[in-house]
């Protein structure tokens, strides 16, 4: 009897130390966010007039092939990338992204927010002052309907399936490598070179390919959706991803970052059994022992 | 030389030779440990085997690790926790009893604080267990650095550069210790070296020192009363185990401590499997950068009250700078419970709960210790700063005032 007093006095005093180290430390380190929502409610107000309309795919292919293939590939459809990887990123600070996947990955109102315009959708409006222009232009002089036939054209050249590499790929490679990602290949690299992207940025974005274990998991899920809730002026911009596509960049992070978690959880169970067995064999010796001298 | 005859087995063969039924006796079956015990006298044996975990994975660790700036963060995040076969098992158990074993340690040194079993004849065995915790924490800080994380480097900075504040030899001390004018290659290349060679070393020589201080003395136990052990031990051999006081290392006392660390496994693996981050600061998944200061800098849990100690002097007290009495407070904290067993005047050996004011002032030294743990993780800033401020005053308190509580305690049992 005693001796469990004695436990329960050193249980109490590591559970109130630990909660104080950590939960209670993290909390006050680390305040409170809003949960991650893909309603973009600050760009609402920008793209009702858009939103009340019905796009037409056909008509805005030939909107999209006017004015954005210039810089844009959209390899599905035959437009191939105009410049190497390398001259795109020194000619806009970043690498274009192909335009085949931007249906699939991203918010139908977002996109619309972006095309009228980039900066304010992306929330970096912080950066581009003072002369600086963001290097997709502005097309908030088109006509809402204009808009909408775009994001439905881009709708409908969207792949319908899209593993958690090729999204991973497609919304945040341009800038971001992810070493480990290839057995630290290469070809995780960011498309961007080094010097452009940290010109562009500021500095150069990190390698990702811990972040799952530097930032963990519901960090992630509410930096992504919105880069300005964790870091109130960072350069990165807000990528506008649906929750899908989100949840599959996180899980693609996973798969990088922790790709022993599934042995990992197979063979913890097994271990703590065989202890318990231990220390059930354990205590019945002691018990055989101590019989003698009590 | 002693005579040899033919031996009829190995086993007398090699006791001819190496006298083993001898060695059995004094190091085992009649190595005589008090009956009144409980399971915090088990830490030791929990502390050897987690101290074997440690030193186990070290090495299967220590076969893919690299200790160069340049490649040591992915030759742990990525060599060891990906591409090794059960690397990142051999991480965890390494990086989790690392943390566990000083969890232990406080348990074992706060037994030995409430049962008095540091004092009179005993100073020994709490010199060397003290000696241990300075040498283990030599270790955790040396360990901390080598995955050459963000934490890694800044905690790094801010430990070697407190060396700056030794007078007139500070600066060059700090240059000294890291070997470059900066925390670099050369300081990652030394503190490997110190974590996988030298420090271990110096720990198994302590562990060995550590056990053979209580040979003479012996164990305390619980109601801390003074047993003839040589009676005792004879009652014992004589048959009468159940009225000797005294029970054999093995296999009677250490069929309880296995009981306790089969225990202890469980917890220790569920750690392991299920909860390894709390052991892991997740800045440290960053890679080492010195451009870029973390928001903010802080040990490992179980440095966290001394480091308390050290920032909670944050002005400057009658010309003194905040730094400098930071430090003399923080070297204080790191040696004072060497010299406890002259700090408590009480010339009897008796557990905290029959010496009244020695018990409220072992209560409050706990609080106290939590209260500087979780303050010195939290930013020095506003309140914090104060409660830290006034938690290390009652810390160094507590410590000026114990010989007085000691004697106190002594003159009205009657005993002074």
């Amino acid at each position: 009897m005693r001796e469990l007093k004695i436990l329960a006095v050193v249980v109490a005093l590591t559970l109130i130390t630990y909660w104080g180290v950590e939960p209670f430390a993290h909390s006050q380190m680390h305040p409170h966010v809003a949960p991650a929502d893909f309603k973009f409610n600050d760009v609402q107000e920008d793209i009702k007039d858009i939103k009340a309309l019905k796009g037409d795919a056909a008509n805005g292919e030939v909107l999209v092939t006017a004015n954005c293939t210039a810089c844009h590939s959209i390899e599905a459809k035959g437009f191939p990338q105009l410049m190497d990887n390398a001259s795109a990123g020194a000619a806009y600070g970043v690498t274009p992204p192909d335009l085949g996947t931007s249906g699939k990955l991203y918010n139908e109102d977002y996109l619309a927010a972006f095309i009228k315009n980039p900066a304010k959708a992306s929330k970096v409006e912080h950066k581009f002052v003072d002369g600086r222009a963001h290097p997709m232009p502005n097309y908030d002089w088109m006509q809402p309907q204009e808009i909408a036939d775009m994001v439905a054209f881009l709708k409908s050249i969207a792949p319908k399936e899209m593993t958690n590499k090729e999204v991973y790929t497609n919304a945040c490679q341009r800038c971001h490598s992810i070493k480990y990602g290839d057995m630290k290949g290469g070809s995780m690299a960011a498309f961007t070179s080094d010097a452009d992207i940290k010109k562009y940025m500021g500095k150069l974005p990190p390698d990702l390919s811990q972040y799952i274990r530097s930032r963990g998991e519901s960090y992630l899920t509410t930096f992504i959706n919105n880069p300005q809730k964790h870091l109130e002026g960072t350069a990165m911009p807000r990528v506008g991803l649906n929750e899908e596509a989100q949840a599959q960049v996180v899980a693609y992070l996973q798969e990088v970052g922790d790709s022993k978690k599934a042995q990992r959880e197979e063979l913890g169970p097994k271990f703590l059994i065989y202890f318990v067995i231990f220390a059930i064999f354990a205590f019945l010796w002691k018990a055989s022992k101590w019989r003698d001298v009590h | 030389m002693a005579k040899f005859e033919k031996a009829n087995s190995v086993g007398e063969w090699l006791d001819q030779r190496l006298n083993l039924t001898t060695f059995n006796k004094v190091m085992m079956t009649e190595y005589w440990i008090p009956k009144d015990i409980n399971f915090l006298w088990a830490m030791g044996v929990l502390l050897a085997t987690t101290f074997g975990i440690l030193v186990v994975s070290g090495i299967f660790l220590m076969m893919y690790y690299k200790p160069d700036v340049a490649l040591a963060f992915d030759s742990v995040n990525y060599t060891i926790m990906q591409e090794v076969a059960f690397g990142w098992l051999f991480r965890h158990m390494h990086g989790v009893a690392a943390s566990v074993v000083f969890l232990i340690i406080y348990i074992h040194m706060f037994t030995g604080i409430y049962y008095g079993s540091y004092k009179q004849g005993r100073e020994m065995i709490w010199i060397s267990g003290m000696l241990l915790f300075m040498t283990f924490s030599a270790a955790g800080f040396s360990g901390y650095m080598l995955p050459w994380g963000q934490m890694s480097y800044w905690a790094a900075m801010v430990i070697t550069n407190l060396f700056g504040g030794v007078p007139v030899i500070g600066d060059a001390l700090v240059v000294w210790i890291r070997g470059d004018f900066n925390v670099a290659d050369a300081t990652l290349t030394r503190f490997f070296m110190l974590h996988v060679f030298l420090l271990p070393i110096v720990i198994m020589g302590l562990i060995g020192l550590h056990f053979y201080t209580l040979r003479i003395p012996h164990v305390n136990n619980q109601s801390s009363e003074d047993i003839d052990f040589d009676a005792e031990a004879e009652k014992y051999l004589s048959g009468n185990k159940k009225e000797s006081k005294v029970i054999p290392f093995w296999p009677v006392f250490i069929s309880k401590d296995l009981a306790v660390l089969g225990i202890f496994l469980i917890f220790y693996f569920y750690l392991v499997f299920f909860h390894y981050n709390f052991a892991m600061d997740p800045v440290n998944f960053d890679p080492a950068d010195p451009m870029v200061t973390p928001a903010h800098i802080y040990p490992e849990w179980y440095f966290l009250w001394s480091y308390e100690v050290l920032r909670g002097f944050f002005f400057d007290i009658a010309g003194v700078s905040a730094f400098d009495i930071g430090l003399i407070a923080f070297a204080f904290a790191n040696g004072i419970f060497l010299v406890l067993p002259w700090l408590d005047r009480d010339p009897k050996i008796l557990p905290a709960h029959k010496r009244p004011i020695f018990f409220i002032w072992f209560w409050i030294l706990m609080i106290d210790l939590i209260v500087l743990t979780v303050y010195g993780k939290l930013p020095p800033t506003g309140t914090n700063a104060w409660v830290g401020f006034y938690s290390a005053v009652a810390f160094i308190l507590l410590f000026v005032i114990l010989p007085i509580v000691t004697k106190i305690d002594a003159k009205r049992r009657g005993s002074l």
